[in-house]
């Protein structure tokens, strides 16, 4: 029996379009827009002005915090302006843009292809050129990474988690990067453990990418403590929760974090680039986009340059289909829809998912059945229809009994559905307002 | 690239399932019980679902279109539904007025004065139904025997169910006589498990029920929990009563095969609407199905109970579906 989460859980269309398409190395762009909060926590603060010359690699953003990520630049040339640009997000946010000149990069970061396999620096210099590199979690969150290793006093870490999981739909670039660099993956583990000192990490992959599981087990034979699980596939498994519970059975308390259970749950996408950060110096200013749709063209793996528009990269895949209706940034689940393709590729932007008219629409809302499908599918264990309901009549207080800010935004509700309620959209509404109410009674 | 796109919140992808699909999936799996009783009661048994479902589809239509005045939504199939499960509990021999009268009743009063589709309390088909049994007694317990397509609509001879036999003879003899007697002539397993006895036109064929369940179960349109919970709550109440009397109790597989028993736990008290929403919930609402059951077959006045206990456990579906929650993720941490 193949290893999975208890409760809850969908299994939509996996649709992996792209799966065979190797990694490919997407062309410089023209100009970069960088925007300097590309991660979870306080924004960098830029460190260039209009004018500077930069190399790849370069600093452009300084951290600001302790939770916050380095800002590097991802291409050389000049900084054209720093000035507010629309991210992904949809809103303007301070941005870094330079016009790319050739391919110059700071001579500290190793731009070889040599795999090196010895780690030479120890548990805090690890986390240390993890943070100077900023590096943050590639599977979608971008939680600053140096703030994962470093376990909170009082707290204690026994196994590591590699997330492989790749359970949202389209999306291959993880499973890519489990291919095509095995071995320095491999390291990239072997020196996170190091620097969480355990003795343990567990990789989880979904039984839908078996070619890379057993390219895992090949490389991790001879290595003592690393293991590789295959899951049944069943989408969230790939939400920290669910996979810390579907490998290690222990359960993350409501509101808790890993690390209350003594795990610690980093992305193959984050163990990567821990190893280009640690062994070869080199700062995250680049990372795997699975580019894809039904339609289009091309569906491809593309490495690319962080603060690539958007719409490079859909050129390369061929270019947009003439019924294409949606663009979506992220996995079909939890991304976000696309208003505007200059939009940047930043360190989050796992995929671009091209959707077609028909794909694009909601369908109709109906009035709820109460079939309780949302309960069955929630692996929070909420009810879906009720804090909808709850939300829309502004009983916030009852919302937050019922564990509103447990929910994940996984999205398993609204797609199970039947009458096509939009149950995730009042969620979000009444998280946000709970989430402001528990603010405020903090701050009395 | 300066195309118009299309901006909503995640999630982008949907499910195929939907409420009509769902509600038409409860009418494929109704078909193999209306085949067999139109298999053992004749051309009567189409009539009268027909009309049942036409009345309920209209009213419902009439209802929506000039009293609530809003869009008619008769495309759901829910209606359908109701209508299906109206006719199943009603004897092919009922005067067709009754029949669109319990629609009404069903629809008007059970489904739209609440509001329509998700908002009712009861299940409509069983408002209608029990408004009919109660108003009309004789009309209503006065069930053909099952006779094939020689079964003529106002056929005179009249059989009584299994279970009314049972009840009228408990006092009488033992149970094991009223099995054997052959002027009560009590149908076998055999006969009951294909449906060839007395009783309201969808509860006859327990194969047929079980098909539908087996369906219904595999397009996962309802879980097992509620059926099953009120299935072995009656096997195991009835077995002790037998186990402990066998004299002036019946087994409890003829039980589970006899009256409206598994068309109510399949079919009635699935009902979404009116029905727990968690599965914890669910097990509750049919262990009080199964047991309030039990009590009035046994104990009470009517010999059939399994329709007065799933509108009792509709009523109490609400306070269950306050009280009784999922259980969260993360909330008992348990670590190993």
């Amino acid at each position: 029996m193949l290893k999975t989460f208890p409760k809850g859980g969908v299994h939509p269309p996996e649709n992996k379009i792209s799966a065979a398409a190797g990694i490919d190395v997407l062309p410089l762009p023209e100009q970069v827009t960088i925007p300097i909060s590309q991660h979870l926590g306080a924004p960098a603060e830029p460190a260039v002005a209009k004018g500077d010359t930069v190399k790849a690699g370069q600093i452009i953003a300084t951290s600001k915090g302790f939770v916050s990520a380095n800002i590097h630049s991802s291409v050389s040339g000049k900084v054209f302006k720093v000035d507010k640009a629309v991210d992904a997000s949809g809103y303007k946010k301070m941005s870094v843009i330079i016009k790319v000149e050739g391919d110059e990069w700071l001579d500290t970061i190793d731009t070889g292809n040599e795999h090196k396999k010895d780690i030479t620096l120890n548990s805090e210099e690890i986390i240390r050129k993890c943070a100077e590199n900023g590096i943050v979690g590639m599977g979608g969150a971008t939680f600053p990474s140096h703030v994962k290793l470093s376990i909170p006093p009082g707290k204690h870490c026994d196994v590591l988690i590699i997330n492989g999981v790749e359970c949202e739909p389209y999306l291959t670039s993880d499973h890519r990067l489990m291919l095509e660099r095995t071995g320095e993956l491999v390291t990239g583990i072997s020196i996170l453990m190091k620097a969480l000192k355990v003795e343990r990490a567990m990789i989880g992959i979904e039984n839908n990418k078996t070619d890379a599981i057993e390219r895992l087990r090949e490389f991790t034979s001879g290595i003592d403590g690393i293991s590789v699980h295959a899951l049944k596939v069943k989408y969230p498994q790939g939400g920290e929760k669910q996979l810390i519970k579907a490998l290690i059975k222990r359960e993350v308390p409501s509101g808790g974090l890993p690390v209350d259970v003594g795990t610690v749950v980093h992305n193959v996408g984050t163990a990567y680039a821990v190893y280009e950060a640690v062994q070869l110096n080199k700062p995250l200013v680049e990372r795997v986009v699975t580019v894809t749709g039904k339609e289009l063209e091309k569906p491809v793996n593309v490495l690319a340059r962080i603060g690539t528009p958007v719409s490079n990269l859909i050129e390369f895949a061929g270019g947009l289909p003439d019924n294409t209706a949606k663009i979506v940034n992220g996995g079909p689940m939890m991304g976000k829809a696309l208003a505007n393709l200059s939009v940047p590729v930043t360190k989050g932007t796992s995929g671009l998912i091209v959707f077609r008219e028909e794909e694009a629409r909601r369908k109709e809302t109906g009035p709820c059945i109460r079939c309780g499908k949302c309960i069955t599918a929630c692996a929070m264990g909420l009810e879906p229809y009720l804090l909808m309901s709850l939300t829309e009549k502004g009983m916030h207080e009852r919302s937050e009994k019922e564990k509103i800010m447990d929910c994940m935004e996984c999205g398993s509700c609204s797609y199970i559905c039947p009458a096509n309620r939009p149950l995730l959209d009042y969620i979000r509404l009444g998280k946000a307002t709970v989430g402001k109410m528990i603010k405020e009674r903090k701050q009395k | 690239m300066n195309k118009l796109l299309t901006v909503s919140p995640s999630p982008h992808e949907y499910s195929k399932e939907s409420t009509p699909k769902l509600m038409y999936g409860v009418v494929i799996a109704l078909a193999p019980a209306l085949l067999a009783t139109i298999w053992f009661f004749g051309w009567a048994a189409l009539l009268v679902t027909s009309v049942s479902v036409i009345s309920c589809v209209i009213f419902e239509y009439l209802i929506q279109k000039f009293i609530l005045k809003k869009e008619p939504s008769i495309k759901d199939g829910s209606a359908i539904v109701t209508g299906l499960l109206l006719a199943f509990c009603l004897p092919t021999n009922l005067p067709l007025g009754l029949v669109i009268l319990g629609s009404l009743v069903a629809i008007g009063v059970g489904k739209m004065t609440f509001g329509g589709l998700g908002n009712n309390p009861f299940n409509p088909a069983l408002v209608g139904r029990v408004f009919l049994f109660l108003s009309f007694p004789v009309q209503m317990t006065t069930w053909p025997v099952p006779k094939g397509f020689n079964t003529s609509f106002s056929d005179a001879i009249t059989g009584a169910t299994p279970l009314s036999v049972l009840n009228e003879n408990y006092e009488k003899m033992p149970v094991d006589q009223i099995m054997n007697d052959p002027e009560l002539s009590m149908p076998g397993y055999s006969k009951l498990f294909w449906g060839e006895m007395g009783g309201s036109l969808g509860e006859i064929a327990a194969f047929a029920l079980i098909l539908g369940l087996a369906y219904m179960l595999i397009r996962k349109i309802i879980t097992w929990h509620i059926p099953v919970s009120i299935l072995l709550t009656v096997a195991v109440f009835t077995g002790i009563l037998w186990l402990a009397n066998p004299e002036a109790n019946a087994d409890p597989l003829y039980h589970l095969m006899t009256g409206g028993l598994l068309l109510g736990a399949i079919y009635m008290a699935t009902d979404y609407v009116s029905s727990p929403m968690s599965k914890k919930g669910m097990i509750i609402y049919g262990v009080g199905i199964g047991i309030i059951t039990v009590l009035i077959r046994r104990f009470g006045a009517y010999p059939e109970g399994v329709q007065f206990a799933i509108l009792i456990m509709n009523a109490f579906t609400p306070l269950i579906n306050n009280y009784i929650k999922p259980s969260r993720f993360g909330e008992e941490v348990k670590n190993g």
